[in-house]
């Protein structure tokens, strides 16, 4: 009897929320129809010209496509790794320390840069790195040549992902803080009863004890093997670094909406749609075997 | 916890002391040197003498932003768009996480939309579909093609569903027992409970509406309308995508007023340096909480 008559205000509660939903997420998924278009913005979806597979050989003829796509997925896993083991080795350090107040604090000011926008972390980035900045200042102090930072292709991807590590392996911490506090203090106790150093502790009890913790952050990363993050990149780079730094979503906004390459554009923005559906269908299988691990 | 007192574990502790103080030391260090480069003087900044201490303190900068009157119509774009995001999210993902929540047993099509919802988390339609579908919403332009631009945060609400599916049964039971509807179970059970998660999803909302710049870019037909992060994006950061070399490059980037620049991205720090306080008390609480499952 319950059920009936909640039921009806269930769905009104839905109702809102799913019309947003179908109407930003879910429109826009029938609109992939565009990649198989000849699109023309002013007849729309239904009076475009087909024109089947052209747009998906056309991609695979330009020279373009396999730097862009090599671009991402270099970039991308060598983000993935920086920032699974960058935040590890800090989370073990910063547990290690004794001094809870310190402690408090330096978690605090770490956490800070994850919450600033790369728009502004950009705007100093290029400050701090620029002809006259002050790694360059540092670099003509100690006797080196100064470097033109973002004109130089073959520093781009590091510079990308260095940053990026710097700007989230704070707040990246936190889960394994979290992680650590469940390791029961009777371990270390027992360990060091046993003869075991401060060190040898860290390497026997701490990082078995996270191991779950890593494997499923390890996992769940996968489905970004295609992201390797617009809004840091397209703040940074400029047409000396495209050959190293530009990348698939870099490319698709300035092929798509600067130069109306409409379905171009979408079939490569598909493409990306779909290799990264299956990937993170994958890696959520893989995590709720290895790692109990649901969504929901 | 253990102690040892002899000389290495002293000295082990003071060298981890100072390694993380360093590394803590260098997440500041770029915000702190923008904020000394903003008091400067012009040309001491552009000769690279500004390290940790303006020289040539000055308010000039600012007082120019002062008097720039697109900066602060970019400003006021931004906290329309800031206020109208987080309520808005906050009203709809609350209202959605509340039937999400129930078990399959009171509420059958659950598991549909939960799916439904999951689904386009996973898979979208790329830049150029949105695109377009905006367009056709009539949404170009104005201020709620930015605030509903980003689509529903699905994160949000599965964070928000798993911390009701944690809240006691019996608190349920009791309510209905008293004869309360889906409607005053939510206002008066629900929302009252979860507040660290409510409080943390809102936060991460408006830090989301503030920070966010590409649907000001791609949505907007000008600089009237960019919000501010889009403005400074636009005008301070982006550089020309013109073929150049790197002597052009070079001197673009000599150009620039840097004092000025500096300025406005510290402005853009502020409101987000502001909140931070309280979203460092509710975060790390709330992600831990949504997470936990049953």
């Amino acid at each position: 009897m319950r059920n009936q008559s909640f039921t009806k205000h269930y769905y009104i509660m839905l109702l809102p929320g799913f019309i947003w939903l179908l109407l930003i997420s879910i429109i826009p998924m029938f609109g992939i129809v565009i990649a198989f278009q000849d699109f023309n913005p002013g007849k729309g979806f239904f009076q475009s010209e087909w024109v089947g597979l052209d747009n998906f050989e056309y991609m695979f003829a330009l020279n373009d496509t396999p730097v862009i796509f090599f671009n991402t997925v270099f970039i991308a896993v060598m983000k993935m790794i920086g920032n699974l083991i960058v935040p590890l080795i800090f989370a073990i350090m910063l547990n290690e320390l004794r001094m809870m107040l310190v402690k408090r604090w330096i978690q605090t000011i770490v956490y800070l840069p994850h919450f600033l926008s790369w728009v502004i972390l950009s705007g100093i980035l290029l400050d701090v790195f620029s002809y006259t900045g002050p790694i360059n200042t540092v670099m003509t102090f100690i006797g080196l040549d100064p470097i033109l930072f973002f004109a130089r292709a073959d520093l781009f991807p590091f510079i990308i992902v260095a940053s990026d590590v710097w700007k989230e392996f704070g707040f990246n911490t936190i889960i394994y803080l979290a992680a650590l506090t469940s390791i029961n203090p009777s371990l270390y106790e027992a360990a060091a009863i046993d003869g075991a150093a401060r060190l040898r502790r860290m390497w026997h009890v701490t990082l078995p004890g996270l191991r779950t913790t890593i494997v499923l952050l390890a996992v769940l990363s996968l489905g970004n093997v295609l992201n390797a993050g617009f809004d840091q990149i397209f703040n940074l780079y400029n047409p000396l670094v495209y050959s190293t730094g530009d990348i698939i979503d870099t490319w698709v906004y300035r092929e798509g909406l600067l130069n109306m390459q409409y379905g171009l554009a979408t079939a490569v923005g598909l493409l990306k749609s779909v290799v990264s559906f299956i990937l993170i269908i994958v890696s959520y299988q893989l995590a709720s075997r290895f790692a109990n691990y649901r969504i929901f | 916890m253990l102690r040892e007192n002899t000389w290495r574990a002293k000295l082990f502790d003071l060298t981890l002391l100072i390694v993380l103080l360093l590394i803590a030391f260098l997440c500041l260090l770029p915000l702190w040197y923008t904020l000394a480069v903003s008091l400067s003087e012009k040309s001491a900044a552009a000769a690279g003498r500004v390290w940790l201490w303006p020289v040539g303190f000055n308010f000039n900068s600012y007082k120019q932003i002062m008097g720039d009157g697109s900066f602060f119509n970019s400003f006021w774009i931004s906290i329309q768009r800031v206020v109208l995001g987080a309520s808005v999210t906050f009203f709809i993902t609350t209202l959605m996480a509340y039937p999400l929540s129930r078990s399959t047993k009171e509420f059958r099509m659950r598991n549909v939309f939960m799916w439904i919802l999951v689904f386009t988390l996973l898979f979208n339609g790329g830049l150029i579909p949105w695109y377009m579908t905006i367009k056709e919403l009539g949404l170009y332009d104005t201020i709620w093609g930015l605030v509903l631009g980003g689509g529903v945060p699905v994160f949000n609400v599965i964070l928000i569903v798993n911390f009701f599916r944690n809240l006691p049964k019996e608190l349920d039971e009791a309510a209905l027992v008293d004869g309360a509807g889906p409607w005053r179970m939510l206002l008066t059970l629900y929302i009252p409970l979860a507040v660290p998660v409510l409080a943390t999803v809102t936060l991460f909302t408006i830090v989301y509406h503030w920070n966010e710049f590409f649907h000001g870019l791609v949505l907007t037909s000008g600089q009237e309308n960019y919000p501010l992060q889009t403005l400074i994006q636009q005008f301070v950061v982006v550089i020309n995508t013109a073929n150049m070399t790197e002597d052009q490059y070079k001197r673009m980037s000599e150009l620039s007023n840097q004092t000025l620049n500096a300025a406005k991205i510290f402005i853009a720090m502020v409101p987000v340096l502001i909140i931070y306080p309280f979203l460092q008390r509710f975060f790390i609480h709330g992600i831990t909480l949504g997470s936990v499952k049953e």
